[in-house]
């Protein structure tokens, strides 16, 4: 517990109760779990903790959103980037409903938040009050807990479980309902300590070195073993244990999309993406290997295709540190459960250090085979429009992997996600389970204030930079300096592709008519371009780049262009088509 | 608990079988938890959000106090069940999930009939009636009469058979309580959770406990 040097209002009640409100409670509170930003929206439920509020300017940080989704993603990319736990503030009714969609997100994906929304007085529960809604219930399938806080002698208990349990074990979003009454009113406060126990939960299995033993047996046998892994490395801050564990096994890993980054891009055996758009090898491959190391991942149905026809050879070691998670989607051999923090270094102790060198060149093959068919034309095109996959190429050699890429969802998503060299951990932010289009915008505005050193470069397609373009307002008037990227293809462009290949062509609604990008974002002064000449566009990034502030690059690219390879729906993973 | 890993042992499972179980079954399903307002809604939405049909439901207090504990009951494959009481145990409230067959359990359910007293009077032989289907009556009035009976679902269901001619007015059956056969209740378990590093079969998910099987795949 962290307690600041010079006596606070906590560390002063907690030797002689001080009385004050509930809302002053919950922000001293939050001053004690470190948090320094909160993204935010006030209004009538919600007074007077934003009274409160006003009073700790000076501790507490408060980023005044255009749209509580755009709060929430905005403290999703926070938490992503920080590690740390993303705190909103949401009035009752409106405001607490509009979180639904980042609370879904964050649920899937597993990011753990703290929101806070307000509630109509406790007298006027369930009678249809202005602006009441039941937000618990709406909430309760998209949040790992809810509480609704009726007293405010509640509060301090309430909010240190809230932070326990959406920062351990497997993270998820948590919501604290405190109707107006309860922040009104004057308690005894004693002071807050955080909480490290709730006897009903257990963040994470014991690990029992029989199982340990079990898998470093069946990885010390086998001929071709390959190693899938997940976002669950980096929740763990296992990425260190990751990669010794990965360098002594000499075995080839592969990533799903919000694994990317748990080690470098460039690292010699990592292997690629998995999935629908993953690489040609690793989806392959899965279906040749003798062993599979699933680690911190969740065999996602774009990960697995066809499951009946997924690994049906191989013996699969799955770590997790969520029981859940163990054979829910693939049958395990050995379940590995526990914190892959704790589990790797034991495994990386029993496995003998090794070279598949004739295993790691088949990889290698299908590598070769990918660049010669698919991405020499989309990194190296020399005529015609630009593609998506230049201007990543590009970004990466200015940036050289050091950068966070915020995605948001779709074509430009997978092509990113791809290509985008990732030097570091927590510097891919993108929304992977619940597939939120809209996401990338306000989540780089939480990124830049989870890793405000970093140069954060947001990609965006020109349909889901429309959902959520009002945080152009935040970054305004908070003068954040983020990137952003739209890549405009004039086209729903994953739907448009699907359309082609799956639906004759028949272009249903996919055909996007944008505003002028540029023109809307000088209305917020924000700089900006637009452009549509390849020449232009190593000299347009650095520019960007170099800019002070934010800055918004438009680029014109081809229209109908497909993502690829492509596992399609229902197809096993080695079905990956290539064109 | 212990049963629990035994029928995974009985049970052979082709290589990679999916479905679970050779037939779907009643299982019944046994939840201690913490007494929390919404708690019962976190744990109904697991079924129905898999579009499952929750048979029947008892919430009371356990062996424990302060501990509550659900019964569930529910028509499906076992490796179905086996998910779904993973997901619920997952829940921050819920200390602990059991699931096990009939057989394993000792189940009743209670219930209610109201008829006639004129027409049970005059055509039935009342006091057979209650002798041979183990009812009695609970109220008995000039207008109506209220018979209960408690015993597995053939027992209550057979007495609707039988009344029904008469004009049965009303009729209503509790959700099933079960007890389990071989616990030896939660009182020992609870202090262990209530330690901050509790020991292995406290922590630990059963379902996953697959003891030997581990290499049989």
């Amino acid at each position: 517990m962290e307690v600041a040097q010079q006596e606070t209002l906590t560390t002063a009640a907690q030797k002689q109760a001080v009385e004050v409100s509930g809302s002053v409670a919950l922000l001293e509170a939050l001053i004690v779990e470190g948090v320094e930003t909160i993204f935010g929206y006030p209004g009538g439920a919600i007074m007077p903790i934003y009274d409160a509020l006003y009073d700790y300017k000076g501790k507490l940080e408060h980023i005044l959103v255009r749209h509580e989704q755009g709060g929430i993603h905005a403290a999703q990319g926070y938490a992503r980037s920080s590690g740390k736990v993303g705190v909103v503030f949401a009035t009752s009714g409106p405001g607490a409903t509009n979180l639904v969609t980042g609370l879904a997100d964050a649920q899937i994906d597993s990011t753990p938040l703290v929101c806070i929304t307000g509630q109509v007085f406790a007298h006027l529960l369930g009678t249809d009050a202005f602006q009441e809604t039941d937000v618990i219930n709406i909430t309760t399938p998209v949040t790992k807990w809810n509480y609704q806080v009726t007293d405010a002698n509640e509060l301090p208990e309430v909010i240190a479980k809230a932070f326990y349990i959406a920062k351990s074990g497997r993270p998820g979003p948590v919501l604290i309902d405190i109707t107006k009454n309860a922040q009104i009113q004057k308690f005894q406060f004693k002071g807050y300590s955080p909480c490290n126990h709730i006897r009903s939960y257990r963040p994470k299995p014991i690990v029992r070195q029989q199982y340990i033993k079990q898998a470093a047996d069946l990885i010390n046998q086998a001929k071709k073993p390959f190693i899938l892994f997940g976002q669950g490395v980096l929740l763990g801050s296992a990425e260190q244990e990751f990669k010794a564990f990965v360098e002594k096994s000499g075995i080839p890993a592969a990533w799903t999309i919000l694994g990317a980054g748990a080690i470098a891009t460039d690292h010699p055996l990592n292997v690629g993406m998995l999935g629908m758009h993953g690489n040609y090898g690793p989806n392959v491959l899965t279906n040749e290997c003798d062993v599979l190391i699933a680690i911190g991942m969740r065999f996602d149905d774009r990960v697995t295709g066809r499951l009946d026809k997924y690994a049906r050879q191989a013996k699969v070691v799955h770590l997790d540190i969520d029981p859940a998670e163990i054979d829910k989607n693939v049958k395990s051999t050995v379940p590995v459960w526990g914190d892959c923090k704790e589990t790797l270094p034991l495994l990386t102790q029993l496995i003998e250090g090794k070279t598949h060198t004739d295993w790691v060149k088949k990889f290698n093959d299908y590598t070769r085979q990918e660049v010669e068919q698919v991405i020499n034309a989309e990194l190296n095109p020399t005529s015609g429009e630009m593609t998506m996959g230049e201007v990543i190429k590009q970004l990466n050699e200015i940036t050289k992997g050091e950068a966070v890429i915020v995605t948001d969802v779709g074509q430009h998503q997978m092509v990113a996600c791809r290509y985008a060299r990732f030097n570091h951990t927590r510097s891919n932010v993108t929304s992977g389970g619940l597939g939120t289009m809209g996401f990338a915008l306000p989540a780089a505005i939480g990124a830049k204030y989870g890793a405000p050193h970093k140069t954060i470069v947001a990609i965006i397609g020109d349909g889901g930079f429309q959902m959520t373009l009002q945080e152009m307002g935040t970054i305004m008037q908070s003068d954040i300096d983020i990137k952003i990227i739209i890549l405009n293809n004039r086209f729903l462009g994953m739907v448009r592709q699907w359309q082609e290949l799956f639906n004759e062509r028949r272009y249903s609604f996919v055909d996007m008519t944008s505003p002028d990008f540029v023109k809307l974002a000088a209305a917020y002064s924000i700089d900006g371009k637009s452009i549509s000449d390849r020449k232009d566009l190593p000299g347009t990034l650095q520019e960007m780049l170099n800019h002070k502030g934010a800055y918004l690059l438009e680029v014109m690219v081809t229209k109908e262009n497909n993502v690829f390879p492509m596992v399609p729906q229902g197809c096993s993973v080695s079905e990956i088509r290539l064109k | 608990m212990s049963n629990l890993n035994n029928k995974e042992n009985k049970k052979v499972l082709p290589a990679g079988e999916d479905s679970g179980g050779p037939v779907k079954q009643e299982f019944n399903i046994t939840v201690y938890t913490e007494n929390q307002i919404g708690l019962l809604n976190r744990i109904a939405i697991i079924f129905t959000r898999r579009k499952i049909n929750i048979d029947s439901l008892n919430t009371s207090p356990s062996e424990v106090e302060s501990i509550h504990r659900f019964n569930i009951v529910i028509t499906e494959w076992e490796d179905v069940v086996r998910k779904l009481c993973r997901q619920i145990e997952k829940q921050v409230e819920v200390l602990k999930v059991y699931y096990h067959t009939n057989e394993d359990v000792i189940w009743q359910e209670m219930a209610l009939y109201k008829v006639s007293t004129d027409v049970i009077a005059e055509k039935v032989s009342v006091e057979r009636l209650l002798r041979e289907n183990g009812a009695r009556v609970v109220t008995l009035r000039k207008d109506y009469t209220v018979f209960e009976t408690t015993g597995h679902r053939e027992e209550t269901d057979n007495l609707i058979s039988i009344l029904q001619p008469y004009g049965l007015i009303e009729f209503v059956r509790s959700a099933r309580v079960a007890i389990i056969k071989d616990s030896e209740g939660f009182n020992a378990k609870l202090r262990e959770f209530e330690r901050l590093e509790p020991g292995e079969d406290v922590v630990e998910n059963e379902f996953l406990n697959k003891g030997d099987k581990v290499f049989t795949m």
